[in-house]
């Protein structure tokens, strides 16, 4: 893939879409070789590859009770801005992590990876719980990176997600990845 | 010192009758666990008895280090299969096994060659109790480290993972639940030293003034013994500790949950 390109995976459950970015974010065993800008991942110890092509699950963990205890004091305001730009006030942002709804917890998790301007993301179904508007707002953030040169790859079920992106599109099937037909 | 006789055990043995007759009158249905440990402990003491006596009697350095290592076996298949979810394969019982000898090594060693020095060194009187003693600290504490290190990184799997995928080290992700299974594992002891004398009479100091023994000489021994354990239990849960996350995780810093049962 080259600078600022997007690629949507879509498929049916099961079919090993999140297997196939867990396994880019070399987060489960595998025998496959990525690299990055000419770097090669097995060059890389496993923290800092996964600090440059950071992964958001589909459902996402949580390590302190309070929200901004996932942030880093210095990248407060930033990460507060980022949460505000896809719709989450300043209120679920400040408060603790089990009152948030899902919608929250899911772009907060994204602003995490956010916030460390990262050369890639991998990202399992970054809009899933989302209302349309909500959905939009994410887009539009996604789309200011992939402008600004960051590579996405994203698993989405929603089949014109890929399209407002500008994506490449492919499906996955019985675990093998093939061009969307039609694309 | 007086000596104890059979009538003087049945006597004694009326007490349990007692808890058995509560256990039936109030429905508690305890009464057949309880029979059946109480017989149990008879005859595992009783066997031990004889096996102890006939040790000290071989006074041979191979027959005393043969009893201590099945001693240490048992205290590691305990710790192993304590944790409800437990390390795949013989993982498990490696981890808990290297944490039962070094533990043990460490501080019986220790007392072995400075405080306590029988002649011969390896004289079972003083070898063999003083490894029992320390088992017990290390069986409690390594339990209870690998527990809370195991069912910890269950429960916090996805948080865990969350960090990992953004290029958190596993070192520092987990060590949060690192230090919660080590305090655990450390509890016990502290528990045991601020309470001896005051809340409770330590078993060996009770046992050596009722057996004659000067009862500020005895305090002496529980003292040594006391820091005996403490080093035991430190030593053991910081061990297992390691161990297990090291077991839990793999070269590339993934989260090797794949490996429990």
């Amino acid at each position: 893939m080259g600078r600022g390109e997007c690629l949507a995976i879509s498929g049916e459950s099961g079919a090993g879409k999140s297997l196939f970015l867990r396994m880019v974010a070399d987060l489960d065993p595998n025998d496959g070789e990525v690299s990055l800008d000419g770097v090669a991942r097995a060059s890389l110890p496993a923290h800092l590859w996964r600090r440059r092509a950071p992964y958001v699950a589909a459902e996402s963990g949580w390590w302190a009770q309070q929200v901004h205890d996932h942030f880093a004091a210095g990248q407060l305001d930033r990460a507060r801005r980022l949460a505000g730009q896809m719709g989450v006030g300043d209120a679920p942002f400040d408060g603790a992590v089990d009152r948030l709804s899902t919608g929250e917890r899911q772009r907060l998790a994204l602003v995490r990876a956010l916030i460390l301007d990262s050369p890639a993301l991998l990202l399992d179904e970054p809009t899933g719980p989302l209302d349309p508007v909500s959905a939009s707002r994410v887009e539009a953030v996604l789309l200011d990176r992939l402008a600004g040169g960051t590579v996405i790859i994203l698993v989405s079920h929603d089949p014109a997600q890929g399209p407002r992106l500008g994506a490449r599109r492919m499906r996955m099937a019985d675990r093998r990845l093939a061009p969307e037909s039609g694309s | 010192m007086i000596s104890l006789t059979p009538t003087d055990l049945a006597l004694a043995a009326v007490l349990v009758a007692l808890d058995a007759g509560v256990s039936v009158t109030l429905r508690l249905q305890l009464h057949r666990q309880l029979l059946w440990a109480a017989g149990r402990m008879v005859v595992q003491l009783i066997a031990v008895g004889f096996i102890l006596r006939f040790i000290f009697t071989l006074n041979n350095p191979l027959a005393t280090l043969a009893i201590v290592v099945v001693m240490g076996a048992i205290a590691g298949r305990e710790i192993a299969a304590r944790p409800a979810r437990k390390l795949r394969g013989a993982a498990g019982l490696a981890i808990s096994g290297a944490t039962v000898a070094l533990a043990t090594l460490v501080t019986a060693g220790l007392a072995l060659t400075t405080a306590i020095r029988p002649h011969p060194w390896y004289d079972p009187r003083y070898a063999v109790s003083l490894v029992g003693i320390i088992l017990g600290s290390v069986l409690n504490s390594g339990s209870l480290t690998l527990d809370g290190v195991v069912g910890g990184v269950w429960r916090e799997r996805s948080a865990i993972e969350a960090q990992l995928g953004l290029g958190v080290e596993f070192r520092v992700a987990t060590r949060p639940l690192l230090r919660e299974a080590i305090r655990r594992g450390l509890l016990p002891i502290i528990n045991q030293m601020s309470a001896a004398g005051l809340i409770t009479l330590p078993g060996i100091m009770t046992g050596q003034i009722i057996a004659g023994m000067d009862p500020v000489e005895a305090v002496k021994y529980q003292i040594l013994l006391m820091f005996l354990l403490a080093g035991a239990s430190g030593v053991a849960a910081l061990t297992i500790a390691e161990l297990a996350l090291r077991r839990l995780s793999d070269a590339r810093q993934r989260l090797r949950v794949d490996r429990l049962t």
